[in-house]
């Protein structure tokens, strides 16, 4: 019996005879791996940003929702949900069994059109009390923001994201002073906020801050709140927070079984894992489909073996004539297909990797390439030889060796 | 010179009453019929007989590429007709040096690692199989042609790196089938001069063709007709190759 390092020198040997073809079947392995590297690593980019953004928005922070636990994180707008109020915010931050919350932050919030003489725009009207900066990680760039005084006196002042400014007032122009109106009441702009860089979902940078009490009295005459940010003393306390002030508003609500719970706590974990299951969704369809493409590379590589096995009929012959057993003539074959699928492989991943770093350059999107995909990869593309190399390797040795060696 | 007369009788190969039929899609084919001889160990002998009578089936048997049907077949003392496939291609390794009318050398490879295929198969390691077809390939007188690939040598050069390929494990016989049949006349003549050189230092070589100023270069001839060993007798006028190898 041969060894194998001989048997993978020998086979080097014979596929370098015909490079076009070699070329051609390594062809289909790399477009396959170098797709799933790419579609992946989009994947896991896209994710971490997602993920970035979340952080980025307190990363001690824990949201009392109203209404019972649910698995989305957006049932969330919660109209008809009434069961959280201000009382319940004053009675967390007041109580002395909670001994794990920084600060707590009740808001509303609700999307309103905001008007001033020239302009107008629609966007997110949030009450708010001043500890919202300390949980939410909003820096002041001019102005105040909302004080206590005027939460208590529910004054009729509002503090401007840096997009929602550009949007009435235009590129970096002064907005605290001037005044602006909501569904018709003249709010006094205070302050405004240093820009946080978010697009699209939940951005920061395009709302209008406006005292709580103003906002349930004058704005949307509601007396419950939409939900009770709260800020936890340190990042390793978060599931103690979260177990205590659940256990607090059970007992204030009256409610003995926590299934029965009129509100949710989600941290800003729970949210990081609910978005990041739809993402990984998605990568995982994608990556699904270029995996069909590997899987017709994987084809491609057993019709060229089959065509090297009747090709070479008279050598198998020859070989098993001069005493190759069956065990060696799979072996041989085998150990051909997996250098192409295996060669296939980090040429894909190199073409893989490259793709995604042209794509996140462009986009300016991050870059994430995990080692464990490329592991990942390199072992799928030798399973692929093994697998689709198996076929017709098996051909080869249970050709008999008298018909092998008259074959023409 | 040694004769095989002077010998004492030592049977290497014993066939009795093997017979074989091929069947195909229901209708047998009896491709020999009670075939029995012996060969002692450094005879020499030629395997004639016209096409379709058979000669290559029982080379085939000879080889261990096929069983027969029915009868034994003793090789060295072993019974091959009852062997497992991987013990077949032991034998055929081992025991058994093959030369084809064909050459079939490895294409595009060079006469150094045909030679040195089996050796491989056997698990010679590499250093001892290139010394080995370093040597073998200068006893054929091909000392100067080792690295050109099959492609690159005349018919009887390729047959000359057969017969280097079919000694590199010293087997117990030399199989040739039809070893001229593909080569020019005078590099036939050439091909017989090794082949009695082989047979006067001990090597046991058996040879078909069906020509008979070839098979006059063996000691023994065996004919066979429709499956029958017709005849067995001694070459009377022996040819001698007068070329030096």
């Amino acid at each position: 019996m041969m060894n194998l390092l001989e048997i993978i020198e020998e086979s080097f040997g014979t596929l370098t005879l015909n490079k076009t073809r070699t070329g051609l079947a390594i062809l289909g392995i790399v477009i396959g791996i170098g797709s799933v590297i790419a579609l992946m690593s989009l994947g896991q980019a896209s994710q971490k940003s997602i993920t970035e953004r979340i952080e980025s928005l307190g990363s001690n922070m824990l949201t009392i929702m109203p209404g019972s636990m649910t698995q989305g994180v957006v049932r969330g707008e919660a109209g008809g949900r009434t069961t959280l109020t201000l009382d319940d915010a004053k009675a967390i931050a007041s109580s002395d069994q909670i001994t794990t919350i920084k600060s707590v932050s009740p808001e509303v919030s609700s999307r309103r059109q905001v008007t001033t003489a020239s302009s107008n725009t629609n966007t997110t009207i949030q009450g708010v009390v001043p500890q919202y900066t300390s949980v939410h990680k909003v820096e002041i760039a001019s102005g105040n923001f909302v004080t206590q005084r005027d939460v208590d006196s529910m004054t009729k002042v509002a503090v401007l994201g840096p997009t929602t400014v550009t949007d009435l007032f235009g590129e970096n122009a002064e907005a605290v002073g001037k005044t602006i109106r909501i569904s018709g009441q003249v709010y006094t702009v205070i302050g405004v906020t240093a820009a946080k860089g978010g697009t699209g979902f939940n951005n920061a940078d395009d709302a209008v801050y406006v005292p709580i009490s103003t906002a349930q009295k004058l704005l949307l005459g509601q007396n419950y709140v939409n939900s009770i940010a709260l800020e936890a003393q340190s990042a390793d306390m978060m599931v103690e927070a979260q177990d205590q002030v659940g256990y607090f508003l059970l007992s204030r609500h009256k409610l003995s079984d926590p299934s029965q719970a009129d509100f949710s706590i989600m941290s800003q974990q729970d949210m990081i894992n609910t978005i990041s299951s739809a993402t990984q969704t998605f990568t995982t369809l994608l990556s699904g489909i270029a995996a069909i493409s590997l899987l017709v590379g994987g084809i491609g590589i057993m019709n060229i073996m089959l065509v090297t096995v009747t090709e070479r009929t008279r050598e198998i012959g020859l070989r098993k004539a001069l005493g190759a057993r069956k065990k060696t003539i799979v072996t041989q074959f085998l150990t051909e297909s997996v250098i192409l699928t295996f060669t296939g492989g980090v040429v894909g991943i190199v073409f893989g990797v490259a793709t995604s770093f042209v794509i996140s350059k462009v986009t300016s999107s991050g870059f994430v390439i995990s080692i464990s995909s490329i592991f990942l990869a390199f072992i799928v593309s030798a399973a692929i030889g093994i697998l689709f190399g198996w076929y017709p390797a098996k051909r080869a040795s249970d050709l008999e060796p008298i018909v092998a060696l008259r074959y023409e | 010179m040694s004769y095989p007369g002077n010998m004492p009788s030592s049977a290497i190969i014993s066939v009795k009453n093997i017979s074989k039929i091929y069947r195909v899609t229901d209708v047998e084919t009896l491709a020999l019929k009670n075939v029995s001889f012996q060969v002692n160990r450094g005879e020499f002998i030629a395997i004639m007989g016209p096409s379709g009578s058979g000669k290559s089936t029982l080379m085939h048997i000879l080889g261990a590429l096929d069983i027969p049907s029915s009868g034994q077949y003793l090789l060295d003392g072993m019974d091959v007709s009852k062997l497992s496939d991987d013990q077949l291609a032991d034998i055929r390794n081992q025991k058994i040096g093959f030369i084809f009318q064909a050459f079939n050398l490895l294409p595009r490879t060079s006469a150094l690692k045909n030679v040195c295929l089996p050796m491989a198969y056997a698990g010679i390691s590499k250093a001892q199989r290139l010394s080995s077809a370093i040597e073998l390939l200068t006893r054929v007188g091909l000392s100067d042609r080792m690295y050109h690939t099959s492609n690159q040598l005349s018919g009887g050069q390729q047959q000359r790196v057969a017969i280097a390929r079919s000694l590199s494990l010293n087997p117990t016989i030399i199989l040739a089938d039809e070893p001229t049949g593909n080569i020019a006349t005078a590099q036939a003549e050439e091909i017989m001069a090794i082949f009695q050189k082989l047979n006067s230092e001990g090597h046991t070589v058996i040879m078909i063709t069906h020509e008979q100023d070839i098979a006059d270069h063996a000691r023994r001839i065996l004919f066979i007709r429709d499956g029958k060993l017709e005849s067995d007798h001694p070459v009377s006028k022996r040819r001698f190759s007068k070329l030096k190898v």
